[in-house]
């Protein structure tokens, strides 16, 4: 099961490693990353996907409290939670594709942020879900490049993550 | 106080109350070094190889349970200090490396003997740091003796780039009595509830096993472990690393479980209906084949490190938390329920236990007219009535240092179990006697593990560190060897060495004492003669039979009703030498 690991890590030179070889040496997957300093400077907040069994994800989580820069993390799938993904697509917009490509973007809330005469780059955020569904739309011809954030959430409710 | 970084480095320790500081100067220590010299505060124990500095301080800390500390420089004094910290870090031993690193300005640059220490040792140690800010050093050094020593131990790296102890720049100095870290709160509290359910399930046993482990050693939880077992009359066993927590000479010790345990203990870890692991990991050596591990059995499960529990085998009961506190709060609600063991029951499992101790799984050829590795270690106890400290190397000798040597204090068998790291013993013996310069040490090694930090033999010297040395020579590696013997069709790869020095002759140049022993008769002599010279490190170099195997054994893969024991050889069929 995918499973979406919120964790607060102190801002410190080298945290993002700690947490990245620990999943390489201890084989657990990752599918996405991603970081970035809170309103406190001091602190990060790092979005983890990954996915395994209930056993595996257990240890995870262990694993990740244990190292000594995590204050806290929370699986977010395990309550209500809001999960959003950047992406910008570049495609080939020619003559022809054009107006297709533009009502695609809009039947999936995307913008269109840049124009040449050949191609357009497309912004959407959604679920990783949603991105991996619109990109599925396009015409694999026409994808010059496709740029991902990587997933981050946010869990409902009067309730946060913070010290 | 105005200091400079060298010298608050120096102060830091000493403050911390650190003795004994085991290093090897270069480059990027001199500073340091030069603010060692200039002071008497902590002592500084020269080595012969990085190595063998952590090894020192690792035994010195398991001998103590005291941090041990150790000083190397950067690059090449870095790398060779890494092996010893995986031992350390693996058998969750406290210790704070220092490393000296080239100068912040020209970090990641390739510089000369520049290493990213941080980087290497990160899956291997507790915590590190790399000291960016000499203001911050004295609260750096203060977090590090913090993180290394509580919680579950280990060893903890502070990397310091050469500027950060330049003499000329000097800082306001003051060493904290606290330290606070958000990040970093190592359980305390205890459930209640969930001790409340062990007790349950424990008085509730018809066939229970205490399975209780290094956690026990770290937590200096002897004495409580040993009170809960003999309030239940249950049955004890100890991994490698628990050894001596609970008394091998006590009638409920059936001695240590796992791949060289004895037949009764893992008998009665498959048989049993519940178990109770403390501070014990379930290491893969103890399991043997996972499907097939205790089959019937409940398992409660104490340990200060969540990650610990349910690593590899499911429990029924987790509690974390300190062993010395669980264990007395599970004393007191024993003591306090109105249920009682099952008497009967348990009379029942103690006979069927007697029946499988009857097997007399260690038993072996006292007649040999070849020195018996076993006899050895047998007489090694008898000469020092079971009161030294034992440190091992890894192999053959190490498996039967612990199944014949009766330990019965925590703390006096040294010995790296988690990586089985050759070249242990010797270094670990000189840190354990600085710290115990009264007590008998001995180092029980192998002709190859010993050549491993040989070197370490002249620092034994000159910080006068009489120990002895016992090397059970059989000019074999034997363990591996053995697995040659039993998996490969006897197809010796590489298991011998067809040079093996002359020990004697090594010991001497090195200004010890040597001595041959190759006859059975003359072991015990020896060894109350190397024992009688208090003051010298004595080397006993014992041709043992070279044939001989480590039993019980549960090969790699097999259940713990699987073992394969020593099948009966009746008197002196020594065999064939190879
Ligand atoms: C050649 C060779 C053969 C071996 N054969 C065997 C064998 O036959 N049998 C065997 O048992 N081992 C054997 N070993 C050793 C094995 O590899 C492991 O090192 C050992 O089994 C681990 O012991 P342990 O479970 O007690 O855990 P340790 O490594 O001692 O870990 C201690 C556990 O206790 C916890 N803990 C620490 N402090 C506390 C505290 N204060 N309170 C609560 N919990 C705490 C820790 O979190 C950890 O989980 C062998 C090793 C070698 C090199
Ligand atoms: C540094 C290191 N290298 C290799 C090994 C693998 N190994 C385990 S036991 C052993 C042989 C040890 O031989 P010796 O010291 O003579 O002990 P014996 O088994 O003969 O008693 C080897 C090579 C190890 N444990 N450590
Ligand atoms: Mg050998």
């Amino acid at each position: 099961m995918r499973h979406i690991i919120s964790i607060l890590i102190e801002n410190e030179s080298g945290a993002l490693s700690r947490v990245a070889g620990l999943f390489s040496a201890r084989g657990y997957n990752i599918e996405s990353l991603t970081v970035a300093p809170t309103e406190d400077p001091s602190l990060s907040r790092m979005t983890l996907v990954t996915s395994g069994n209930a056993n595996v994800v257990d240890q995870i989580t262990k694993q990740l409290n244990k190292l000594i820069d995590v204050v806290k993390l929370v699986d977010l799938v395990e309550a209500s939670h809001i999960e959003r993904e950047l992406m910008m697509v570049k495609v080939k917009a020619d003559e022809q594709s054009r107006n297709e490509i533009r009502s695609l973007a809009d039947i999936f809330r995307g913008k269109i942020i840049d124009v040449t005469n050949k191609t357009y780059i497309i912004e959407i955020t959604g679920t990783s879900e949603k991105l991996d569904a619109f990109v599925a739309t396009l015409n694999p011809d026409h994808i010059v490049e496709v740029v991902r954030s990587g997933a981050t959430g946010i869990c409902r409710g009067d309730h946060g993550l913070h010290v | 106080m105005e200091l400079s970084g060298a010298q608050i480095l120096v102060q830091s320790l000493q403050d911390e109350g650190v003795e004994y500081i085991f290093g090897y100067p270069g480059g990027a220590v001199l500073h340091l070094y030069d603010a060692l010299f200039q002071q008497e505060g902590v002592k500084h124990i020269l080595v012969r190889h990085e190595q063998g500095a952590t090894h020192a301080a690792d035994g010195y800390a398991r001998a103590t349970g005291k941090p041990g500390v150790v000083l190397v420089t950067s690059g090449p004094g870095a790398t060779n200090a890494v092996t010893g910290i995986a031992t350390a870090y693996m058998d969750s031993i406290p210790m704070v490396v220092i490393s000296g690193q080239v100068p912040s300005p020209v970090i990641g640059s390739d510089a000369f003997q520049e290493v990213d220490m941080v980087g290497i040792t990160r899956p291997c140690v507790k915590h590190n740091f790399l000291v960016k800010d000499v203001t911050k050093l004295a609260e750096t050094v203060k977090k590090a003796f913090y993180v290394a020593t509580t919680g579950r131990p280990g060893p903890v790296v502070v990397d310091i780039p050469k500027d950060i102890t330049d003499p000329k720049i000097k800082v306001p100095y003051k060493y904290p009595k606290k330290v606070v870290m958000r990040s970093y709160n190592p359980v305390t509290a205890v459930s209640k509830n969930q001790v409340k359910k062990a007790v349950e399930l424990l008085l509730n046993a018809k066939k229970p096993m205490i399975y209780s482990g290094g956690g026990v050693v770290l937590g200096e939880a002897s004495q409580e472990l040993t009170a809960f077992s003999q309030l239940l009359g249950f049955p004890v066993t100890n991994t490698l690393m628990g050894l001596g927590a609970y008394p091998a000479n006590d009638k409920q010790f059936v001695g240590m479980l796992g791949m060289h345990g004895t037949y009764e203990a893992n008998m009665a870890m498959h048989e049993s209906d519940v178990i109770i692991a403390i501070g014990a990991r379930f290491d893969d050596r103890v399991t043997g084949k996972l499907d097939e591990f205790c089959p019937y059995a409940k398992i409660i499960h104490i340990d200060i490190d969540p990650a610990s529990i349910a690593k590899t085998v499911k429990v029924d009961v987790p509690i974390v938390g300190e062993v010395k506190q669980v264990l007395a709060l599970m004393i007191e609600l024993i003591a306090e329920h109105k249920g009682k063991v099952n008497k009967k029951a348990l009379e029942a499992w103690w006979l069927q236990i007697s029946q499988w101790q009857a097997i007399d799984c260690l038993q072996y050829d006292r007649d040999s007219m070849l020195i018996k590795p076993q006899f050895v270690i047998e007489q090694l106890y008898e000469v020092t009535k079971g009161d030294a400290y034992v440190t091992s190397d890894v192999g053959q000798h190490q498996m039967w240092a612990a199944q014949y040597y009766r330990f019965s204090k925590p703390r006096r068998w040294i010995n790296s179990g988690g990586l089985g790291t050759m070249g242990f013993g010797l270094p670990a013996a000189i840190g354990v006697k600085l710290a115990f310069p009264d007590a008998h040490v001995a180092c029980v090694t192998g002709e190859a593990s010993i050549q491993m930090c040989i070197q370490e033999l002249s620092t034994a010297l000159q910080y006068k560190t009489p120990i002895k040395i016992i090397n059970l020579n059989n000019r074999y590696m034997g363990m591996v060897r053995q697995w040659q013997e039993f998996t490969y069709e006897s197809r010796y790869s590489h298991s011998y060495m067809d040079t093996i020095p002359e020990f004697v002759q090594l010991a001497e140049a090195y200004g010890h004492v040597g001595m041959r022993v190759d006859q059975p008769d003359e072991v015990r002599p020896a060894l109350e003669k190397a024992f009688a010279m208090t003051d010298r490190t004595v080397f006993l170099d014992v041709i043992t039979d070279r044939t001989e195997n480590v039993y019980p054994m549960i090969e790699a893969g097999k259940a713990h009703n699987d073992m394969k024991l020593r099948v009966a050889t009746g008197t002196s069929t020594d065999r064939e030498l190879a």
